[in-house]
């Protein structure tokens, strides 16, 4: 872009000021935000806490061996349960080694998206590591984290959210 | 292309001459000065030319609307209406009857004349103070016809800059990330816009998902996160080749990506084995530094405006909070410590405040503090918001907000909006389609 050269040709004028404006003043946002709480404490039959624990949105990557781990908010830490569906993965990536997949991090939308971004790899890496103790090789393993971009549940609610706090294994070839 | 050159008109102005009004733009404005925006007169002939060339019909009036809504958006100023003023458009720039302005109520008036001169576009213009019946302003410029928005837009700019002794941010624009579709499919695609919506354009197909464009403040170039064959990388774009190129090599996911204030760096963070480090990459050489060596995700760096220093968003302590170091990385300090969670650090152009997203107590919002922490204001709040983007003078900021999705997985958008740092002003920005992560360009005609 070509410079644009200005010659004011106004150079005297001294600003005295009357102030316009006397009531002025800082706004300050109080904050008085009552709203739920995502993170509150419950036990629908679908979460435990606020992890999700129900089976809407999971898909099978053989018979009886889920494909999804769920997380707690701002959380990485793999449940229990999470650490029993990636045990089941495990065995079936020993069982057909020819198999690469690809992890991919999940964050709900009540994040910042490029906290989340970095939020998913750390979950995918979290059932990573786990599945490399368990012998899968991290060449047969890669990482995608897409932050808070690709939800499965659309809704504005705390099992929406739960749902989307996930680590998903696909199968690579 | 977008070359304009204004030259000296007159000289005008005695000096010593006081002028009575200016606008005090460090409060929030709840009494908007009174001005008149004359239509910019303009000859028979130059204004059927234009019509030809620009399909419009009176290219003065166009010029002087623009004016007009650019003053209104700023929240300072209360163009008044049209039908209201007594003298034709002509001859109000050649001497205008203060008494005939003063009877309905204008502080400050705007005159100017438009012409066509050797297939260019040339417009004058005159500020007066109605109060002191003085010029406080006259200035010419041509430019090509094409350019004739951005004509506006600078007269804007120089009227502003008169009354409030601060710079514009009027002949900027803004690129965001278009958005379509279902939440659980959006299609992303990059696009830009003058400041006020005009000129939108899509600089990417869509077919694979973009993030978090940023211009370099010294040059058209962008750098954003693409995810083009499912590799999230930062890339650099140059607008007005559509050349584009991937940052670095880096065996993994690179994101947050910000220019340096010299525009020569790119600053940005690279996740690997579930740990994000803050890097540069010097665009010149090539060189890649590492800046921050932490376990914890640090992400959303910033660099002051002289380059010195660099905020960015860490969870070392547990949660997402703000942080300032040197530019080496080292110096690291916490700088929030108020409730809730903090993220996107952007320090402003100015120098003196970093704006930040909030999350607390399932609220989010947007506000600034200073650079040591301190003096925390929060200006506005919502269900979900965050990114602010300072204009280029540092006194309005951008940002997107989300509406919450119903029980029927409906009613969600995603919008621009903009805010003073008074915290008044809140205005929604008008996009074509559904919009996130704005960034606001340096001006133009710098």
């Amino acid at each position: 872009m070509k410079k644009l050269s200005i010659r004011n040709i106004d150079q005297g004028a001294i600003m005295k000021l009357n102030k316009i404006l006397k009531n002025g003043f800082l706004i300050i946002v109080t904050c008085f935000a009552l709203s739920a709480c995502a993170t509150s404490k419950k036990s629908t039959g679908q979460m435990q806490g606020d992890v999700y624990t129900g089976t809407d949105t999971v898909e099978y990557l053989a018979s009886g061996v889920p494909d999804r781990v769920f997380f707690a908010t701002n959380e990485s830490v793999l449940t229990t349960a999470s650490r029993e569906t990636l045990r089941k993965q495990a065995a079936w990536l020993r069982k057909n080694s020819k198999i690469t997949i690809v992890l991919e991090g999940h964050a709900d939308e009540r994040g910042t998206r490029e906290y989340n971004l970095a939020l998913g790899e750390r979950r995918a890496n979290a059932a990573k590591d786990y599945l490399m103790t368990y012998g899968i090789s991290s060449d047969r393993i890669s990482v995608l984290s897409y932050g808070k971009e690709r939800p499965v549940d659309s809704g504005s609610n705390p099992l929406a959210w739960s749902k989307n706090r996930r680590s998903v294994t696909v199968k690579a070839n | 292309m977008l070359r304009i050159v204004l030259f000296l008109l007159l000289t005008l102005i005695p000096y010593k001459a006081l002028a009575l009004i200016e606008v005090d733009i460090t409060r929030g404005n709840l009494n908007p000065l009174p001005i008149a925006v004359s239509p910019l007169s303009i000859d028979e002939k130059s204004k059927q030319t234009f019509e030809k060339i620009l399909k419009k019909k009176d290219i003065g009036s166009e010029i002087s609307t623009i004016v007009e809504n650019n003053l209104k958006i700023s929240g300072l100023f209360n163009p008044l209406n049209k039908d209201a003023f007594l003298q034709a458009p002509d001859i109000a720039n050649l001497k205008p009857r203060f008494e005939d302005w003063n009877l309905i109520k204008a502080q400050a008036l705007i005159t100017g004349k438009v012409n066509f001169i050797d297939e260019k576009l040339r417009v004058e213009f005159r500020l007066w103070d109605v109060l002191a019946a003085k010029e406080m302003m006259a200035l010419a410029f041509t430019t090509v016809p094409t350019n004739w928005r951005r004509v506006g837009h600078i007269i804007t700019d120089k009227v502003y800059e008169r009354l409030t002794g601060e710079r514009g941010y009027f002949d900027t624009r803004i690129i965001y990330v278009a958005e379509e579709g279902p939440k659980t499919r959006r299609i992303k695609k990059l696009a830009i816009m003058d400041q006020d919506g005009a000129n939108n354009k899509f600089l990417t197909l869509g077919n694979e998902l973009v993030l978090t464009p940023r211009f370099n403040p010294t040059s058209q170039m962008v750098t954003y996160l693409s995810y083009f064959r499912n590799l999230p990388r930062v890339y650099l774009l140059d607008i007005e080749t559509g050349m584009q190129e991937v940052v670095g090599d880096f065996p993994g996911m690179t994101f947050a990506p910000r220019f340096s204030p010299d525009g020569k760096k790119i600053i940005m963070s690279f996740a690997k084995d579930g740990n994000s480090d803050i890097y540069t990459m010097d665009l010149e050489n090539r060189i890649v530094e590492k800046i921050t060596n932490h376990p914890s995700i640090d992400t959303s760096p910033s660099y002051s405006p002289d380059g010195k220093y660099i905020c960015f968003n860490s969870d070392r302590s547990g949660y997402q909070q703000i942080y300032i170091m040197k530019n080496d990385g080292s110096g690291v300090k916490r700088i929030s410590f108020g409730k809730g969670l903090y993220g996107t650090p952007v320090w402003s152009p100015r120098g003196d405040l970093i704006a930040f997203t909030k999350l607390h107590k399932g609220k989010f919002y947007i506000g600034v503090m200073r650079t040591d922490g301190s003096g925390e204001r929060l200006l506005t709040e919502n269900f979900y918001q965050e990114a602010p983007s300072w204009s280029p003078n540092g006194r309005v900021l951008i940002f997107y907000r989300e509406t919450e999705t119903d029980d029927k997985g409906e009613g969600f958008s995603a919008k621009l909006w903009s805010i003073d740092l008074t915290g008044y002003n809140e205005r929604l920005v008008n996009t074509p389609t559904d919009a996130s992560d704005p960034s606001w360009s340096s001006l133009l005609s710098n």
